[in-house]
């Protein structure tokens, strides 16, 4: 069997979701062993061991979540000099991202970034890599062992299945030198309600929605089905919403049941963070926006009208 | 013209930017119909790059020193470099060879790590990902070739004598950042608007200095590909739907999706 590992990506002192994605792949492809660091990782050792981790490396020092990217890297590259893995995952997240690349240069190894899928082939392991914006799929074989792969956010579906996780206290000294980008102080300025990334529904809106001041219309929306409100990147370099509501390639990755995009044309970079949700519902006064050819129900009209008068029957429905 | 180093107050600085020259995003056919590149689309300054350029010009603007740019790609990428000296960077290098072609991530990451490391600079600024790579992973394997840390993502950054702060975007909101020089800093779009260039710029840029280096000047070699392609396919499809027009019933359908959804 392979041996396969997850990186298993902490924030805030807790395991993100991404990380139990990569288990639900991770444990077709080999023994899975999971790394987890900084404040929280054994509390996170149990849940990465119901979602098939058969060993979990832990280390729960505060350098791990107050510096980018170094320690983390320390940590792994020993750990890697004692055991050898085949396989090394890791979600293409921000903090993530710092971390694998680091340990690729600090081992001499290439890596395949941004993968939609891994799998096991000829004894080695061969990704999907989004290319061309989107418009192609490249099969890209990783030639180095470790095979180092970061995968995007909601690539695979979590569930459930495996046991409990041994244990193992991951002995590591961080270097002085390692403790250089520090993380003084945490800022939080969204809060949302529902979360974009965990919505059952999400309500996005583009540059069709002609104006920042137009945006409370999809809240209402949203707040009548229980969702969540998206955006294209357009908008939100235009500065209309925060970064925070991007959606697409360079933004958050979902897959709701039901994914409504109001006046977005349907970019590719757009899209390839949300074809894979459910069903796809879009308006859009062009009918020959790219948007309608991926849509489950295209709608050729006017936001601004629809939008309120949807909000108004989905009210009336629920009562 | 030579710009001294960093003087003993910490005042001057030296920035490299890393500047790829990338399919012009804008332009609508990059490939042929037989997947091979289109061989006359447009090619710009990757637009990331042209925000790191601004971000360091505005820096050597308040503080003194130099910015110098940096880049990997055939001969023609120092047209990418011309624009950013037209900005008003002070000069350039480009690294260029044939063994170059289809450089993997790793590889490029080494020869641009070997170009950087005589320049010592106080700061290295890369975007967070390209336009057409958009792997993000060169930034991080160069910090850590250059024994750097990395402030990533950031919005805003300041230098105050030998330390920087940045204002790292995170899904919501923004994280603060501290480290000493030098360090490698990757920036968001948003950071700042990237300037045009001024006549008297592109008039001054003919006559800035633009080194080409190969990789044997760099004591590289190629080595065997981290990564290769085995095909590349149409990526899936889903299947257009209905598409109405709006009239009186269009919220009645929408509404019958969304119940069949089980959302209302
Ligand atoms: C490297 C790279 C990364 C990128 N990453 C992302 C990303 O993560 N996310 C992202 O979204 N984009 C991304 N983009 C940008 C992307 O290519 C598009 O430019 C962007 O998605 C377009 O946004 P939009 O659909 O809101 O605007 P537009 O393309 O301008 O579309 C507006 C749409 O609104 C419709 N419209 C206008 N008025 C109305 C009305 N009254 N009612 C109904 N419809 C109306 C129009 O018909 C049109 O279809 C990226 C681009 C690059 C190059
Ligand atoms: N060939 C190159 N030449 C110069 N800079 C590069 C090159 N490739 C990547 N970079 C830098 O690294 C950033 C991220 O690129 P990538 O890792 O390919 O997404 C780019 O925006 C550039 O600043």
């Amino acid at each position: 069997m392979a041996k396969v590992w997850v990186y298993a990506e902490m924030s805030g002192g807790k395991l993100q979701s991404t990380a139990l994605e990569l288990m639900a792949k991770a444990r077709e492809l080999g023994d899975v062993e999971a790394i987890a660091l900084g404040t929280g990782a054994k509390a996170a050792a149990e849940t990465l061991g119901k979602h098939g981790a058969k060993v979990v490396h832990v280390n729960e020092d505060k350098a791990f979540d107050d510096f980018i990217a170094e320690p983390a890297a320390d940590a792994l590259a020993a750990l890697h000099e004692k055991e050898q893995p085949d396989l090394l995952m890791f979600a293409f997240m921000p903090d993530s991202r710092d971390v694998a690349g680091r340990v690729a240069a600090r081992l001499h190894k290439g890596l395949i970034s941004n993968a939609s899928d891994v799998t096991a082939q000829d004894g080695g392991f061969v990704a999907k890599v989004p290319y061309f914006g989107g418009a192609k799929v490249a099969s890209m074989r990783a030639n180095s062992k470790p095979a180092i792969v970061l995968v995007r956010p909601k690539s695979f579906e979590v569930s459930e299945k495996g046991g409990s996780a041994e244990v193992k206290d991951l002995a590591v000294t961080i270097d002085e030198g390692s403790k250089r980008a520090k993380i003084v102080q945490r800022v939080t300025e969204a809060s949302e309600k529902v979360k974009l990334e965990d919505a059952k529904v999400v309500i996005s809106g583009g540059r069709g929605m002609g104006g920042p001041d137009n945006f409370p219309l999809l809240e209402a929306l949203a707040n009548a089905l229980g969702g969540a409100v998206g955006a294209s990147r357009a908008v939100v370099d235009a500065g209309w919403v925060p970064y925070s509501m991007q959606v697409g390639q360079t933004g958050k990755s979902v897959r709701p049941g039901v994914y409504i995009a109001v006046g977005i044309s349907g970019a590719m970079q757009h899209t390839v963070g949300m074809k894979a949700s459910k069903v796809i519902i879009a308006i859009n006064k062009d009918a020959e926006a790219p948007i309608m050819k991926m849509a489950d129900l295209g709608v050729v009209g006017d936001a601004l009208k629809i939008v309120p008068a949807l909000t108004a029957a989905v009210k009336a429905k629920k009562g | 013209m030579t710009l001294s180093r960093r003087s003993d107050n910490g005042c001057l600085v030296k920035i490299v930017v890393t500047v790829k020259q990338v399919p012009d995003p804008n332009s609508a056919t990059i490939l042929e119909s037989d997947n091979s590149l289109a061989r006359d689309r447009e090619v710009v300054l990757d637009p990331g790059d042209e925000c790191g350029i601004e971000e360091g010009l505005r820096l050597k603007e308040a503080h003194g020193g130099e910015v110098v740019l940096v880049s990997m790609g055939p001969e023609r990428a120092k047209d990418a470099i011309r624009k950013g000296l037209s900005m008003g960077a002070d000069r350039g290098v480009l690294i260029s060879d044939d063994q170059l072609a289809g450089a993997d991530v790793l590889l490029t990451a080494r020869a641009l790590a070997a170009a950087i490391k005589p320049e010592q600079p106080d700061l290295v600024i890369c975007a967070t990902e390209s336009y057409d790579g958009s792997t993000g992973m060169v930034p991080p394997m160069l910090a850590e070739m250059l024994s750097l840390p990395q402030l990533t993502i950031a919005k805003q950054v300041e230098i105050d004598g030998s330390n920087v702060k940045v204002h790292r975007q995170t899904a919501d909101g923004y994280q603060v950042v501290e480290a000493s020089t030098p360090a490698l800093i990757t920036v968001t779009a948003g950071i700042a608007e990237p300037r045009y260039a001024s006549l008297k710029g592109i008039m001054a840029a003919r006559s800035k200095e633009i080194k080409q280096v190969g990789l044997g000047e760099l004591g590289i070699e190629r080595g065997e590909p981290g990564e290769t392609i085995e095909g590349l396919t149409d990526a899936e499809a889903r299947k257009a739907g209905a598409i109405i027009e709006d009239d009186d019933s269009a919220v009645d359908r929408i509404i019958q999706v969304l119940a069949q959804a089980k959302v209302v």
